[in-house]
């Protein structure tokens, strides 16, 4: 692996990054221009509604997209010193579960039903550890299962998916994607199907193996609490676009975009006073069949068209130092709305 | 999972009773209530009443119908002796009892059209089941292409088109104008096992091109579901190679739903194909009861029917116990 | 004080469990276990609890959709725990549901007029100024287009078609709603387009609500008084503000820690305060004897496991605030991020 010293390049990268799907309504332009980047040891949260782009990211990270005939991927994506997107097929295949590997929302139908929970970890490990027999293999899960706080893991081995609990399915989940200590894991709202309790629990945990294993994560989540729990970074998307991005402590304490504002307003919050009425955003997230020219959030934004017909016609660029933002709307201007409007009522 | 199993087995057996008694009720009750006498079918109606009389006696017509079912229950289980004083004839296990048309014994007769009838479906199981899967998965692999197209119009024609229409025309075909193949004849498989199969091949074919049709298109939908499934993505997101992908996990689930449908087909094709065996005048079960019918030969078609039954029971019965097998869901609910 | 709409006493509902070759029952998932509660006319009752807890089914029995095992159920005074589904027929003018699911709760192939106008015409409802009219008003007033009164449920969002739900369920003028659920299909946005709704129809209509949630935050918010269920019991009930500042119930406040809160700043805080239950919800088949959430609570002693507590006022609390414990969690405690700071400037 390369250090940092010889290399500028970032551990992920991801440039100018285009997700487009050929349906039979029209072109889905899933994401559109991304870019961003990660360190290992670093949390990245991905926060965004549904057909925001945010798991379509994901998925060309880990090349996902390939089986799919009607998906077009342009750009690049670097993993360590690696370019994935013109990458072979079998090149791709064998850094995912390995290097990279991902946790899935909802651990039922995310492990196959007919298969023992053990026997699928056991397999993938030894897909990326071709030479290991099956007794270390399996020695191995069962580690990894108890590693994960999953309670007899030699008798849950044989146990299949349905006979787990929720939480203990996503532990399991989490220990098969964590067998071949990945350097990049990418959770998709990892606990938006489980309970609060439970929730707490797999975020302690996913933090937990963080520290222990140093790997780089991405967390894709529509809760911004979660987040607020993780992530260093955090990326707002929004139709495809990120819109957002900055360090997690600026986005949330100064957030720049007017639909960041509208997210955080239309959550109650247990931290604060109750509010009379919930701020949210009006309207509905648009098609991405069907984008709207300019900026994609105008005909939700309540300050579209402050400065002229811009917002209609001209796509905004995400620009700034380390918090960056994609809004016509001039610095000084959004500062104060942000104070004046929007921070009372948050 | 023994208490699945044993539930299963009591379910295929009470299924049966049922379908017996339905059956027994249906063809020895009806003719009473209408008044005609079965026994004046056996020896035909200018015989004189002392031996109508004997007949009914022996046959006991005149017990009262749970009485004969009893009795009819009893001749399948253990075999039975029909008796009128000291004229006994004894009917061995499984005894259907005796046709009208020729006063033979029913069970011989249809265990000569048994193999004949096994033969056929169970080699043109083994075609379409081939064919079929096959077919299906590689149009759900390469969905939309001119492959799929091409499979699944080749597979519309064959669900569309009767076995009449296709025994017929591929005799034509192959038997007269090419001559590649005899006129079809039975041969047993152990007289002369060579013949046995290229006489068969026509038959096999027609019958399979059918449902190989129905489970290419039934392959082809389960599998674009499955291959949808989360854990499919899982598969290939733990870096597996495609042809474990498929080959393991989309396949294994997407098959399952085959194993039903064919559990049925095969226990319904066991208790005969009519129309097949007609076209090639193949002396099964399905010939033999088409016959039975056109005679009005009671018991012959309640020895198919329930020899049918019996199939279908049995097939679902292997069908439950496959599933529960396949899916844990099933045997440890 | 406020009459009560709906008030359930000792209120249970058993599924029963068969097995082996001749389905004998052998057990019943104890789903709801006992419970005492009303709702008050024109409040909002939050029913908050995870899953398995028998919120769901305790809203299903309100409703009787659900007939009860034991106990009764009074709607306006009247006894309806075991009435007949004809006998039952008045009451489904005044009691209805709205469901979590905005997809599969909506019939595909009806279109949204005669989705929102099938109350009407099953309750005979004579509408003077027409049927068709009368729709257009209700899918207005949730805020949809009355011209959209043709068109079929798949060509709307999932926030307008909860919104179908709700127009559904508004269009016998009810007293009380029960919603079951109701925003957590939706996207963070339209959730809250969703909950200011169910708001502002409260106040037009003096709808009475028991709003059932897994998500404390909505619960606190769209609440008068919160019931947190527990293994089918109700652990504590209170009005709202004094629940969430003043949790008694050990479980009630680590459900309240759990909850992640949306500022890094606080993190490593919320982090260190939290509660973190161990283990999973015991099975409902055999809960646990005395109190049922011992087996996960760091307070339980000996006579947690002998003698189940009864859900009364304890400490110095309000007559309104009823906790089922033995050992209460009092304000200085130890533990957790209970209670919420003031909002920073």
């Amino acid at each position: 692996m390369s250090i940092g010293a010889t290399n500028a390049r970032p551990f992920l990268e991801i440039k100018d990054l285009n997700v487009r799907f050929e349906t039979d309504d029209g072109i889905v332009q899933a994401v559109t221009g991304s870019t961003f980047s990660l360190e290992k040891g670093q949390t990245l949260g991905i926060v965004g509604e549904s057909g925001s782009g945010k798991s379509v990211t994901s998925l060309a990270v880990l090349g996902l997209h390939r089986t799919r005939s009607n998906a077009k991927v342009s750009g690049e994506i670097w993993l360590d010193d690696e370019e994935l997107v013109t990458a072979s097929d079998e090149q791709v295949r064998k850094l995912r579960g390995g290097k990279m590997a991902m946790i899935f929302q909802d651990p039922l139908s995310a492990m196959h039903p007919y298969f023992t929970v053990g026997s699928q970890i056991v397999e993938a490990y030894r897909v990326h550890h071709p030479g290991v027999n099956k007794k270390v293999a399996r020695e191995r899960a069962i580690d990894m299962l108890a590693r994960v706080g999953i309670p007899q893991p030699e008798r849950r081995f044989n146990d299949y998916a349905h006979q787990f609990s929720g939480g203990m399915r996503q532990r399991a989940m989490i220990a098969m994607a964590l067998v071949n200590d990945p350097a990049l894991l990418i959770a998709d709202e990892p606990t938006t199907a489980l309970d609060v309790t439970v929730q707490a629990q797999i975020l302690d945990l996913i933090r937990d193996l963080q520290e222990e294993f140093g790997s780089a994560v991405i967390m894709i989540t529509h809760d911004l609490g979660v987040v607020a729990e993780l992530a260093d970074e955090v990326l707002v998307m929004y139709g495809g676009k990120v819109i957002e991005k900055g360090p997690a402590v600026d986005v949330f304490q100064q957030p720049q975009h007017p639909y960041t504002w509208g997210l955080l307003g239309s959550m109650p919050r247990l931290d604060r006073e109750v509010r009379d009425r919930l701020n949210p955003v009006k309207g509905t997230p648009p098609s991405l069949i069907n984008l709207p020219q300019g900026c994609a959030f105008n005909p939700r934004c309540p300050y579209a068209g402050r400065n002229g017909d811009r917002s209609f016609t001209e796509t905004p660029e995400l620009r700034g130092d380390i918090h960056k933002v994609a809004c016509h709307l001039p610095a000084e201007e959004r500062t104060k709305i942000f104070q004046q409007e929007v921070l009372p009522n948050l | 999972m023994l208490a699945y199993i044993v539930r299963r087995v009591i379910n295929a057996i009470i299924t049966l009773l049922v379908v017996t008694a339905v059956t027994f009720g249906i063809f020895f009750a009806i003719p009473k209530a209408t008044g005609s006498d079965p026994a004046l079918l056996y020896i035909g109606k200018q015989s004189d009443p002392a031996a109508i009389e004997g007949i009914r006696q022996k046959m006991g017509f005149d017990d009262p119908i749970y009485v004969q079912y009893g009795k009819f229950l009893k001749g399948l289980v253990a075999g039975r002796d029909y008796a009128n004083g000291p004229d006994v004839t004894h009917c061995p296990a499984p005894c259907f009892g005796y046709s009208f048309a020729t006063d033979q014994e029913v069970t011989p007769l249809l265990l000569e059209d048994i193999p004949v009838t096994l033969s056929l479906a169970l080699g043109a199981a083994v075609l379409w089941l081939v064919m079929g899967i096959s077919f299906g998965v590689i149009s759900a692999l390469r969905r939309g292409t001119f492959i799929d197209r091409a499979a699944m119009t080749t597979a519309l024609a064959g669900v569309s088109l009767p076995v009449y229409f296709t025994g017929l025309l591929s005799t034509a075909i192959f038997v007269y104008w090419l001559g590649w193949l005899p006129q079809g004849q039975y041969v047993p498989f152990l007289e002369n096992p060579a013949d046995w199969f290229v006489n068969l091949i026509l038959p096999w074919v027609t019958l399979a091109f059918l449902f190989a049709a129905t489970y290419a298109r039934l392959t082809r939908a389960n599998m674009l579901e499955t291959l949808g499934e989360d854990y499919v993505r899982t598969a290939r997101a733990k870096g597996l190679t495609e042809r474990v992908v498929i080959g393991k996990h989309a396949l294994r689930s997407g098959l399952t739903p085959i194993v039903t449908v064919f559990g049925l087909d095969l226990g319904a094709l066991l208790g005969g194909a009519v129309l097949t065996e007609t076209v090639f005048n193949l002396r099964g079960l399905g010939y033999q009861a088409l016959q039975a019918i056109r005679q009005n030969d009671l018991p012959i078609i309640l020895g198919v029917t329930l020899i049918a039954a019996f199939f279908i029971v049995f097939a679902n019965l292997i069908v439950d116990l496959v599933y529960g097998w396949i899916d844990p869901r099933v045997r440890l609910a | 004080m406020s009459e009560n709409l709906l008030e359930v006493k000792g209120l249970e509902k058993h599924f029963p469990i068969t097995k082996g070759l001749f389905k004998r029952q052998v057990g019943a998932v104890r789903a709801v276990d006992g419970i005492d509660i009303e709702v008050k006319s024109g409040e909002t009752l939050g029913l908050v609890g995870e899953s398995g807890c028998g919120k769901s089914t305790t809203g299903r029995l309100f409703t009787r959709i659900l007939e009860p095992t034991a106990g009764t159920i009074t709607f306006e005074g009247e006894d309806i725990s075991h009435k007949s589904v004809t006998q039952l027929r008045p009451l489904r003018r005044d009691v209805q549901m709205i469901f979590q699911d905005p997809y599969s709760s909506l019939n595909p192939r009806h279109t949204v007029g005669s989705i929102v106008s099938a109350p009407l015409q099953i309750q005979n409802i004579p509408t003077p100024q027409g049927l068709k009219k009368a729709v257009q008003e209700l899918l207005e007033l949730v805020g949809l287009n009355p011209e959209h009164y043709n068109r079929y449920p798949h060509e709307f969002s999932g926030g307008q078609r909860q919104r179908i739900g709700i127009a559904r369920a508004l269009a016998l003028r009810p007293k009380l709603i029960i919603a079951d659920e109701p925003v957590s299909a939706l996207d963070v946005s339209i959730q809250a387009q969703v909950v200011n709704l169910l708001d502002d129809l409260q106040r037009e209509f003096d709808l009475t609500y028991v709003f059932i949630a897994h998500d404390l935050s909505v619960v606190r918010h769209i609440s008068d008084r919160v019931a947190v269920m527990y293994l089918g019991k109700v652990v504590e009930v209170a009005e709202r503000d004094e629940l969430y500042k003043n949790p008694r119930h050990p479980y009630t406040v680590a459900l309240m820690s759990a909850v992640p809160v949306p500022d890094p700043v606080r993190r490593d805080r919320a982090q260190r305060d939290r509660v973190l239950l161990t283990g999973d919800v015991p099975s409902p088949i055999n809960p646990p004897s005395g109190c049922r959430f011992r087996t996960r609570c760091w307070k339980a002693q000996d006579i947690c496991a002998t003698e189940e507590p009864p859900l009364v006022v304890r400490l110095d609390d309000p007559a309104s605030h009823q906790t089922a414990c033995h050992f209460p969690v009092v304000e200085d405690e130890a533990v957790a991020g209970r209670r919420p700071a003031a909002a920073p400037a």
